[in-house]
């Protein structure tokens, strides 16, 4: 058995397991083992389901030898983030409160996946309910970035960058509410991409931020994030925020030139305590665009600077309504303390939650409040309408917007948890392509002088993932740093030796 | 001192779609618990709403019906709490932009009709019921949740506790009769609660406000609201505070009792539901929805009255539902007076239907055949005691009138000669009363006519048979 059949791109397998030439349950065993050995070092998955995945993929096989026509990702193993409900899998949003909910049924996009001939590995880890920008605020585990395994993944969808950078499934989904998926896509050195707001149905995808929420690929290059994105898009009748807009052929956006293509490169984004590594390797990747006939112009995001204040209060607030249901009366868990309702409540909530989603919650109970809705909400609103408004103009003189995806690389586990503002201020290249709905993709434009990838993101306009596609793999073409994959020196007991 | 009574009431008006407001579940009422559920309206983790456009259809028919204002944009919010019958821990509501804003209902009183204004008319869901059992612990049914309501707020315009009962006849009439509800209050589809404050006659500013809940039926309401007014004068009188505070009614107390010691006060932080989208339609689609409204009750209570020459009582009682006046004037069309008719409507027809648990709908004698019955009478074929026997044979066979009446050889004696012969007999068998008569004793004249009318077993011409006995006495 090809050992290597975990390293594939997913348009190899989906190719080669079509074709007969390899058979999907081997695609699924070789993740599987890939999976059972480095696990104990990287953490990604809160849950991996080898029998239901062996279960898929043998069905998957009969089918095809039976004539079936292939699905799109015809054996392609796809992690999915801990928020995605699968019908029959425990679902918990990386929280202790969701403990014991088994989900009746299937998020669309999960749909979608089993209809293209997906293969479901398992779920992965993430922050608390997606709130956090390292993994580090899961309720069961940490994850370890690849590339360093004293560093973060990123988060919150570090489950997710984690499992790709390492080998264990071709692709993942995940989910960005502020950077969620960008942000570890770039830490762990993948591709990953936030569609645009309305793009992929969030039916079965557990909200922390509904206005902001997008669920999205994680691939280790463009051309499967391309793929992936394909077969997750689409209006869906269970979404009424998903668009009616119909879905191109994402993948023939790929291999074409950029030359003469106008990206603008917000003068904002060097103003903002850049890591020294992160502003080099930010340069380095403008020179290389220039070098493929790009134009590289500078632009204005005056109110890009309020986007952390804005999110924080949005997010918040949509998040401490969302929250609620979690009150231990339908499922999940409940606290055997307390003697009436009020105090089965308090007790499940205050056990149940951790730190930083009673945090979040109290801020965005707190921003909605009579007499506060005004001062904080309300203008919340406005200075998010303005921000698009940037974004808008901006897209009058250029075609994509490039900037960093974080001000720094991948830090040191434990080393920013005491202080939240500061975790929160690195998101500010991400939070406001959420704010302002727009799609973007974060991509390794190059690494820092430890060797730590260093993100760069595309932005486009709504809708118009096909330009960030096109950009990205002309980029990826280009610069070849998809191809520098981390090294895990996997401890020979935990190795699988071939049966 | 004395003071002005000023109540105002909220409305809840469960509208009569086939599926829930934000899934597809079916809309009914009853059934196992939890039987009518999906994971939407359980408000599972990731699952989102849809807006039933038939809920909102029927919305702004009512908002039409109530004069209201369509602005043509309204968004949902959500308004937080914490309750077990809620499964989201929000109610998906409409706070900032109702779908229907300020119009009005015009209702009758003892005075005339009074214009009484409508806050607004908003949609919402439902909320779950909770079980209770024995041994202390507490179910949650969740069938109900989601079906839609259309929350309708009145002006603080009502005076009197009666007013308050008028206004609820009114309403419901009006929801009834454009088919958005069942409007029944025993199922729930139709629930109140009441506001109530007094203030100094003549003074503007509005005193503090009681909430009443637990309103079973109209009457209630009525009730509640006098307890309330006599409660809150007492007070006042004494110089005593009124608290602002949310109390229950206990019908069998026949007294509203305090539910809070003391009101907490809720912040449901309303705010904008992002899992919605705006609901926009035309200017244009106002108007149409307004053309398409059947007569309103209180515009046909107007017109049976100067139509058809009913007293106000009659035309109140004949235009309450749609079904019964759509029935009188079925049959007054096809012929039947329009008085007679009212009184068989009102009487026989009802009283039946009622006895036989029959709605108007389901009555057995078709509006047309009752008409032929009233017909029968009013050219002397059958006398109206006669109809009453062949209207109860109607009510069990459906028959034609006409064919019970030839069938069961009922016609009415008019021959004269048949009848003189009858009257010689009678008054010979009852000399007291025909020297009575003669001696000035007017009344004799109706025992006469009686012993007659049961010589012919009622089919006499009762006229005539008056006539001839008068002739024959005089
Ligand atoms: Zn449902």
């Amino acid at each position: 058995m090809n050992a290597k059949l975990n390293e594939l791109t997913a348009r190899e397998t989906a190719g080669l397991v079509a074709r007969r030439e390899i058979s999907a349950l081997e695609v699924a065993e070789a993740c599987l083992s890939r999976i059972a050995a480095v696990e104990p070092l990287v953490g990604s998955f809160l849950r991996v389901d080898g029998e239901g995945a062996r279960a898929m993929a043998a069905d998957l096989d009969r089918r095809l030898a039976a004539g079936e026509e292939p699905g799109p990702l015809c054996g392609v193993p796809v992690a999915l983030k801990d928020l995605l409900c699968v019908k029959g899998w425990e679902v918990t949003c990386g929280s202790k409160i969701l403990k014991g909910f088994f989900s009746p049924y299937d998020a669309t996009v999960v749909r979608k996946l089993r209809a293209a001939g997906a293969v479901f590995l398992g779920q992965t880890n993430m922050d608390e309910f997606a709130m956090g920008s390292s993994t580090e605020n899961s309720g069961y585990q940490i994850t370890r970035n690849p590339w360093d395994l004293d560093r973060v993944p990123g988060g919150s969808s570090g489950g997710s960058a984690a499992a790709v950078a390492a080998a264990e499934a071709p692709v993942a989904l995940g989910s960005d509410t502020g950077g969620s998926i960008r942000q570890p896509a770039a830490f762990c050195g993948v591709a990953g991409m936030k569609p645009t707001y309305g793009r992929v149905s969030r039916y079965g995808l557990v909200a922390y931020a509904s206005s902001l929420d997008q669920i999205g690929p994680f691939a280790r290059d463009v051309g499967d994030v391309a793929l992936l994105l394909e077969a997750i898009s689409g209006h869906d009748p269970l979404d009424s925020t998903s668009a009616p807009i119909p879905v191109p052929a994402y993948r023939d956006s790929l291999g074409r030139e950029i030359a003469g293509m106008k990206l603008g490169v917000p003068r904002q984004c060097f103003a903002a305590g850049l890591e020294e590594g992160v502003e080099r390797a930010f340069r380095e990747s403008l020179e290389i665009f220039r070098g493929l006939g790009a134009e590289i112009i500078e632009i204005d995001l005056p109110r890009i600077p309020h986007s952390v204040a804005c999110y924080y209060i949005i997010s918040t607030a949509e998040a401490s309504s969302n929250l609620a249901r979690f009150d231990g009366v339908q499922y999940g868990y409940r606290s055997p303390a307390g003697e009436n309702l009020v105090e089965m409540y308090e007790a499940t909530r205050r056990d149940g939650f951790g730190e930083e989603v009673k945090r979040r919650i109290l801020l965005g109970t707190y921003v909605l409040s009579s007499g506060y809705y005004d001062a904080y909400y309300a203008r919340a609103l406005q200075a998010r309408r303005l921000i698009k408004d940037d974004f808008d103009k901006a897209f009058e003189r250029c075609e994509c917007v490039l900037m960093p995806t974080s001000p720094t690389t991948a830090f040191e586990i434990g080393s920013r948890i005491a202080d939240p503002l500061r975790m929160y201020l690195s998101d500010l290249f991400t939070i406001a392509v959420n704010l302002a709905g727009l799609p973007a993709i974060s991509i390794t434009g190059g690494f820092d002088a430890s060797g730590l990838p260093v993100g760069i993101q595309v932005i486009a306009p709504p809708f118009e993932e096909e330009k960030i596609i096109r950009t990205a793999s002309a980029f990826e073409a280009g610069a070849g740093f998809q191809d520098r994959k981390p090294v895990l020196s996997v401890p020979p007991a935990a190795a699988p030796g071939p049966s | 001192m004395n003071y002005e009574t000023v109540i105002g009431l909220e409305v809840h008006v469960q509208l009569k779609t086939e599926t829930k407001i934000f899934c597809s579940c079916p809309a009914g009422s009853g059934g196992e618990p939890n039987t009518r559920v999906c994971p939407v309206c359980l408000g599972l983790p990731g699952t989102l709403p849809v807006l039933n456009r038939r809920a909102v259809e029927l919305a702004l028919r009512a908002g039409a019906a109530l004069n209201c204002g369509l602005s043509g944009f309204s968004k949902f919010d959500r308004k937080n709490y914490f309750y077990p019958d809620l499964p989201k821990a929000y109610q998906i509501s409409q706070y900032h932009r109702p779908l229907n804003g300020a119009g009005w209902l015009e209702i009758p009183t003892a005075a005339g009709k009074k214009r009484i204004g409508v806050t607004r008319a908003h949609l919402e869901e439902d909320a779950g019921k909770l079980v209770h059992f024995e041994d202390g612990w507490s179910g949650v049914d969740y069938n109900r949740t989601g079906v839609p309501l259309l929350e309708i707020v009145s002006d603080p315009d009502l005076r009197r506790p009666r007013e308050a009962y008028e206004y609820l006849k009114e309403l419901r009439s009006v929801m009834r009769y454009i088919e958005v509800s069942d409007c029944d209050m025993e199922k729930g589809s139709f629930r109140c609660d009441a506001n109530i404050s007094l203030r100094p006659a003549g003074s503007r500013e509005l005193g503090v406000k009681v909430e009443i809940k637990n309103l079973n039926s109209f009457k209630a309401v009525e009730r509640a609201l006098e307890y309330e007014e006599i409660r809150q004068r007492g007070l006042l009188e004494r110089r005593e505070p009124v608290f602002q505070e949310t109390r229950l009614f206990n019908a069998d107390l026949q007294q509203t009792i305090s539910m809070r010691s003391k009101e907490e006060a809720h912040d449901y932080r309303y705010f904008p539901d992002p899992d919605l989208v705006p609901v926009v339609f035309p200017p244009e689609r106002t108007g149409e929805i307004r053309g398409q409204l059947p007569e309103l009750p209180l515009a046909r209570l107007t017109r049976f009255r100067e139509e058809y020459g009913l007293p106000d009582y009659d035309a109140g009682v004949l235009t309450a539902e749609r079904s019964l006046a759509d029935y009188y004037e079925e049959a007054a069309v096809a012929g039947a007076g329009y008085k007679s008719l009212s009184n068989w409507v009102m009487g026989e027809l009802l009283g039946k239907l009622n006895e036989a648990g029959l709605t108007i709908e389901e009555s057995p004698i078709p509006a047309g055949r009752l008409a032929g019955l009233l017909k029968l009478i009013e050219e002397g074929t059958i006398s109206g005691k006669i109809a009453k026997r062949v209207f109860a044979e109607m009510f069990e066979s459906g028959e034609e009138p006409a064919r019970i009446v030839e069938r069961r050889g009922l016609l009415q004696i008019s021959d004269r000669g048949e009848l003189e012969g009858i009257v010689e007999t009678v008054i010979t068998g009852h000399p007291g009363p025909a020297a009575d008569f003669r001696g000035g004793k007017e009344a004799a004249i109706g025992f006469l006519v009686g012993q007659v009318m049961k010589a012919t077993k009622g089919q006499a011409n009762p006229k005539l048979v008056n006539q001839l006995l008068r002739a024959r006495l005089s």
